[in-house]
């Protein structure tokens, strides 16, 4: 798109959209009430599509299109991410130079926990997201962090979520104004329009799932995270979800935020608390 | 052919007008006026999270012509790389309220 | 070292269906690295299952094919208990190979 024609472009994408979406009805003061959220967001997508259980949503793309789940089941079977679980699980019990391991920084080893995280970390006042933890771990034995968005922490993510499969999502919002806030801004982060092509997440996943950006089914935000971290058949390997938040950024050319910024963490905490009580289905592949 | 006359009146009036704006070339200085001026607004919309990835392209485009000499466009692509960075701010203030239209309730 | 090739082969009596997963890096030759050198071709050529001493299926492949490929096909034929081999030779003369009982 030529640069002389965003601004007016811009502004009448933003008039448009504002008009193309009903204005509901004045609310009382703007009062933080995430358990009706959830439940208005879970609502939103259940009637939008009726003939889905909640739980088919963590499958994204897949429960949007007959074709993609048919070729989806046939490629579970054999699935593309494999290599990359076996190298987390490998990852995660191998010692540091210290002698510690991961297993040593995580609750039950990391077994079964991936469905806490993101969590409010009470005493930090910040949300603590999965792979935040992990390279934390690794610097509290003076270990070097790892990089968000490559092959290694997607495969200690993998693993984690691997070993989660099946259980629901369960993120809790302590009785903590700041707490509050943090998932607020995450919601608010999802719902902003940015970039030069003035997409917010919403855009996509909340006015278009099933529907085609290009060649890609759009999945709905509903478990959109339950499936991380993901093979992408794209990316021809394995995804974070910072590599994921950060190139959607970009790819609606809007300049990324630096991987595990405080708007990342937020809007992970938001995402994955509206999807509260539907499985963890990760790791995943995508198209 | 009154109406052929006063067009080719109006093209030679234009040519000319053309030609004096083209007399008139940009200078350096004021290319380091309006790359000034598009840094500060795109430094502004960082302090709102908000830049964009063609405003950074567009300034990079501007020093190039500018280190190649070619200031009339570089100054033309500062000025869109203002104009960009502008769009951005806008876009994050409106969005302070705006995003409200797309939220699920 | 751990086997590139991950292979699980069933037989129905008649046929024996295959499905195989393949560890390799499957670089065609064009695409450049970030620092803009290109990243030199390193594919798997010849791809091939043998049962009974027989090639059922050979596969010669070029750098159109992505990383870590997926494979799968049907042969008739193959007894639960049997063995099928799979081996592969890449354009560096590199190659794996492993025996799998059909199921």
């Amino acid at each position: 798109m030529n640069a002389r024609s965003a601004i007016p472009l811009a502004s009448a994408a933003l008039a448009l959209l504002a008009l193309a979406f009903v204005v509901p009805a004045a609310t009382a003061a703007d009062t933080v009430d995430p358990v009706a959220d959830a439940k208005a967001f879970q609502k939103f997508f259940t009637d939008k599509f009726p003939k889905l259980k909640p739980e088919d949503f963590v499958n994204g793309p897949y429960s949007m299109n007959e074709d993609l789940h048919r070729q989806w089941e046939e490629k579970e079977q054999f699935p593309p991410y494999e290599f990359s679980l076996e190298a987390g699980k490998e990852m995660f019990t191998k010692p540091f130079k210290n002698g510690k391991s991961f297993e040593d920084c995580f609750p039950n080893k990391g077994i079964g926990i991936r469905q806490n995280y993101p969590y409010f970390d009470e005493k930090e006042g910040k949300v603590v997201t999965l792979e935040l933890a992990l390279n934390r771990c690794r610097e509290a034995s003076g270990e070097a962090p790892l990089s968000y968005v490559r092959d290694d922490m997607a495969a200690l993510t993998a693993y984690m979520a691997f070993t989660s499969r099946g259980k629901p999502m369960d993120i809790k919002l302590p009785n903590d104004p700041r707490a509050l806030e943090a998932y607020q801004q995450g919601k608010e982060y999802f719902y902003t329009r940015r970039g030069q092509l003035n997409f917010s997440c919403a855009t996509c996943h909340v006015q278009s799932p099933g529907e085609r950006i290009r060649a890609e089914v759009l999945a709905p935000a509903l478990g959109i995270l339950n499936a991380m971290p993901i093979y992408r058949s794209e990316w021809s390997g394995m995804g974070t979800t910072s590599r994921r938040f950060t190139t959607c950024n970009s790819q609606i050319r809007g300049v990324p935020l630096d991987p595990q910024a405080d708007e990342y963490r937020d809007l992970e905490y938001y995402l994955s608390y509206v999807s509260n009580g539907l499985p963890i289905s990760g790791p995943g592949a995508r198209p | 052919m009154k109406i052929w006359v006063l067009e080719s009146i109006l093209a030679a009036t234009l040519l000319l007008a053309g030609a004096m704006s083209a007399l008139a070339a940009s200078t350096e200085a004021e290319f380091k006026a309006a790359y000034a001026a598009a840094e500060a607004a795109n430094k502004e919309a960082g302090s709102l999270r908000n830049q964009w990835t063609t405003t950074a392209a567009t300034l990079a485009a501007a020093k190039k012509a500018a280190d190649s000499g070619d200031f009339d466009n570089a100054v033309a692509q500062a000025k869109e790389a203002e104009a960009l960075a502008k769009a951005s701010i806008f876009q994050a203030t409106s969005e302070k309220e705006r995003w409200k239209d797309l939220e699920i309730r | 070292m751990a086997s590139t090739i991950r292979v699980r082969a069933t037989s129905n009596g008649d046929t024996t269906e295959v499905q195989a997963l393949i560890q390799h890096p499957m670089d065609s030759g064009f695409v450049k690295d970030a620092k803009g050198d290109i990243i030199p071709a390193h594919f798997i050529q010849e791809l091939t299952f043998e049962y009974d001493g027989k090639a059922v299926f050979v596969a010669d492949w070029g750098g159109g094919v992505s990383k870590d490929p997926y494979v799968k096909f049907a042969f008739k034929g193959g007894k639960k208990g049997d063995d099928l081999k799979v081996s592969w030779v890449d354009n560096k003369g590199a190659t794996d190979t492993t025996t799998a009982k059909i199921q």
